[in-house]
């Protein structure tokens, strides 16, 4: 295994559309790293050039100690797993396993050996001799892991691997995704749209948008301090509220008179956007202590919690996070209070975190 | 989309054979239904069957009035004709079959050893100005051969291709290969890319992913833009008659119509070419008709 380092990352297509801006990674070794963002943030063309299917316009990429800009994909030693799966339709489970080791001429006994093994792991035994075809996604998904693990590969590429599955499906092969990556304490760089996924994943977080690197953090990290307000309006469902504050009397005081908790260091004379939890937040009863007056709008009733929209004096749809047991009706006059503590603090016009 | 790639150019038998619906009106709809394509088939195939019909009379009742449908002697006297010479040896008809036997065959290969990479390509790369190159490559399909058949008769003449055989086959090679880009570029475009990237992380290059793993699938499809391509190139009467004039180059479309005119013309002998010209098209269409299918309306269908 080995880690992968990616400096100045740049990537132009010839018909001048720029799917990659700029990208600096670095991942260790034995790390699961998740590319986060939405679609043609550049998160797959990022993963496809360090695989060496793309070529980059600009930039180094390092994997281990070798720098691979001019390599084949095939010479660098990696292994990657398509949403598609991507297994040859011709070829039996065991030859599609098979297949990347008799590319490389290994001797045939070793063959056995290694698919035997990744057969193992993935559970695969009763599937070896069926074709692509006659087996159900999850089942292909299997395969076309075990497929990237016979390789013994210096790190694994996963493209979007678990998109095609249903959810329940998704939810089984994530765990056994982790549970794979550290029993093989795999170098592993995940590419996802799904933040559950990313965050359920990951050691650590890259979160794309725009060709470029929004921020880099362990997934709470990501979750408490969004570096971005698009950072912040990506992760978490429902996402953070965006409550836009002024400091006054050593608060931060929204228009509807909610207040929080500055953070230090705080800069002067600026336009400020105060991120706040859902979870951070709580409706009470009407003129109950430290609230200030709102107004439900709408409630989503998820079982484990409800979903509350609010009106607060100019600020609309707040959203707030609470038990089920707590119960109010549509267009009833309530409360809304803070319990959390310091808020993320973004400066509107440069949309980062100040604070 | 690989379950839907591996059905659309699955070879087998499709797997859901619906049985006919039956439709309103029932029985006598049907009846009209068979008796109106019945009336079609007649008038349409009528001088199909009168052309076989022809090549088997003897001469004499080829002429005869009232014409006669059934009672005439056989006779295989023509198509002896069109193969043997009068004083024995090969006829002239002979050679011409074979020339375009050659021409087709050679061309359609051209086309398509040039036109399937190049789909591949186009297909698969990001290329500067994609959709102008390949409207500019469509558009040479756009003006009718008559239309250029002068100039290209003049650059022939500059360059020595007037009355070749290869003369013939690079022109029509050039006209199949838009087509060839254009029909395999849709099979290319279901085939996912995805298998290539899997091949080249396996440890093969490019070109090699592409012959081990993307070929073998549009094998269906290069055979059906073959078929196409072929029966263009076997058909091809104008070029074929202005840039060709001795025996031993021209093809069969302007050797069988030469055979008209004259003082008299023999028509047992036109039939009788006429019939051993359709043949081979016809066998080899039906040979692939699964493929022309497929072909046909791959892509059509939005998964």
């Amino acid at each position: 295994m080995a880690g992968i380092e990616v400096t100045a990352l740049h990537k132009r297509y010839p018909d001048g559309t720029v799917a990659v801006e700029h990208v600096d990674l670095s991942i260790g070794d034995g790390e699961l790293f998740v590319m986060l963002g939405p679609s043609g943030c550049g998160k797959t063309t990022t993963l496809r050039a360090i695989a060496g299917l793309e070529r980059q316009t600009t930039g180094d990429i390092r994997i281990g100690d070798t720098l691979v800009n001019d390599l084949p994909p095939a010479e660098r030693d990696i292994a990657m797993v398509f949403q598609f799966y991507a297994l040859y339709p011709h070829l039996k489970t065991r030859d599609n396993l098979a297949f990347p080791l008799r590319a490389e001429g290994l001797p045939k006994s070793e063959v056995q050996e290694r698919v035997a093994e990744a057969a193992r792991l993935m559970r695969l035994g009763p599937l070896l001799d069926r074709r692509p075809r006659q087996l159900s996604g999850g089942e292909q998904q299997r395969v076309a892991l075990a497929r990237a693990l016979v390789r013994r590969p210096r790190a694994f590429l996963m493209d979007e691997p678990l998109t095609n599955l249903d959810a329940e499906l998704r939810a089984d092969m994530r765990t056994e995704i982790k549970h794979l990556q550290g029993e093989l304490g795999a170098t592993m760089v995940y590419v996802t749209h799904d933040q559950v996924e990313a965050m359920s994943l990951g050691h650590r977080i890259a979160i794309l948008n725009k060709g470029r690197v929004e921020q880099i953090g362990t997934p709470l990290e990501v979750y408490d301090r969004p570096a971005s307000l698009f950072c912040a309006a990506f992760i978490g469902s429902p996402p953070m509220n965006l409550i836009e504050v002024e400091v006054a009397d050593g608060k931060l005081r929204s228009q509807g008179g909610l207040a929080l908790t500055p953070p230090p260091g705080l800069p002067r004379d600026r336009r400020l956007v105060a991120g706040v939890r859902p979870e951070a937040l709580e409706v009470t009863e009407p003129g109950a202590e430290r609230s200030v007056p709102a107004r439900v709008v709408s409630a989503e009733w998820l079982g484990d919690e409800i979903i509350y929209v609010v009106d607060h004096s100019g600020q609309r749809d707040v959203r707030v996070r609470m038990p089920p047991t707590v119960r109010f009706a549509a267009d009833a006059p309530v409360g809304l209070r803070h319990t959390g503590g310091t808020p993320a603090v973004y400066d509107v016009s440069t949309e980062e975190l100040v604070a | 989309m690989a379950v839907s790639v591996d059905e659309a150019v699955s070879t087998g038998p499709a797997r859901d054979h619906t049985p006919p619906a039956r439709r309103l009106g029932g029985r006598g709809r049907s009846v009209l239904e068979i008796a109106l394509l019945t009336l079609l088939a007649v008038v349409m195939l009528f001088p199909v069957l009168w052309m076989i019909e022809t090549s088997i009379k003897e001469n004499r009742d080829v002429y005869a009035i009232p014409a006669k449908f059934f009672d005439f002697t056989v006779t295989l006297e023509h198509y002896k004709d069109v193969f043997v010479a009068p004083g024995g040896g090969r006829s002239a008809l002979s050679v011409a079959f074979l020339n375009s036997v050659v021409v087709a065959g050679v061309s359609t290969l051209l086309a398509t050893v040039l036109g399937v990479p190049a789909a591949w390509a186009y297909s698969r790369f990001a290329v500067k100005a994609k959709k102008d190159q390949l409207f500019f490559i469509l558009s040479t399909r756009f003006m009718p051969p008559v239309v250029v058949v002068v100039p290209i008769f003049l650059m022939y003449r500059q360059v020595g291709l007037i009355d070749s055989k290869l003369g013939l086959i690079l022109i029509y090679a050039a006209f199949n290969v838009p087509f060839t880009i254009w029909m395999m570029k849709g099979f290319v475009d279901e085939v996912p890319a995805e298998y290539e990237d899997a091949a080249m992380l396996d440890g093969y290059t490019r070109l090699q992913a592409f012959r081990l793993f993307t070929l073998p699938l549009l094998v269906p499809g290069i055979a059906a833009t073959a078929v196409f391509a072929l029966i263009f190139s076997w058909n091809e009467f104008v070029f074929a008659t202005f840039l060709t004039s001795s025996d031993d180059v021209r093809t069969a479309p302007p050797a069988i119509a030469g055979l008209i005119g004259g003082t008299t013309t023999d028509w047992g002998l036109v039939a009788a070419a006429s019939v051993v010209f359709a043949l081979p098209v016809l066998v080899f269409a039906y040979l692939v008709r699964k493929h022309l299918i497929a072909g046909v309306t791959l892509g059509a269908v939005r998964r």
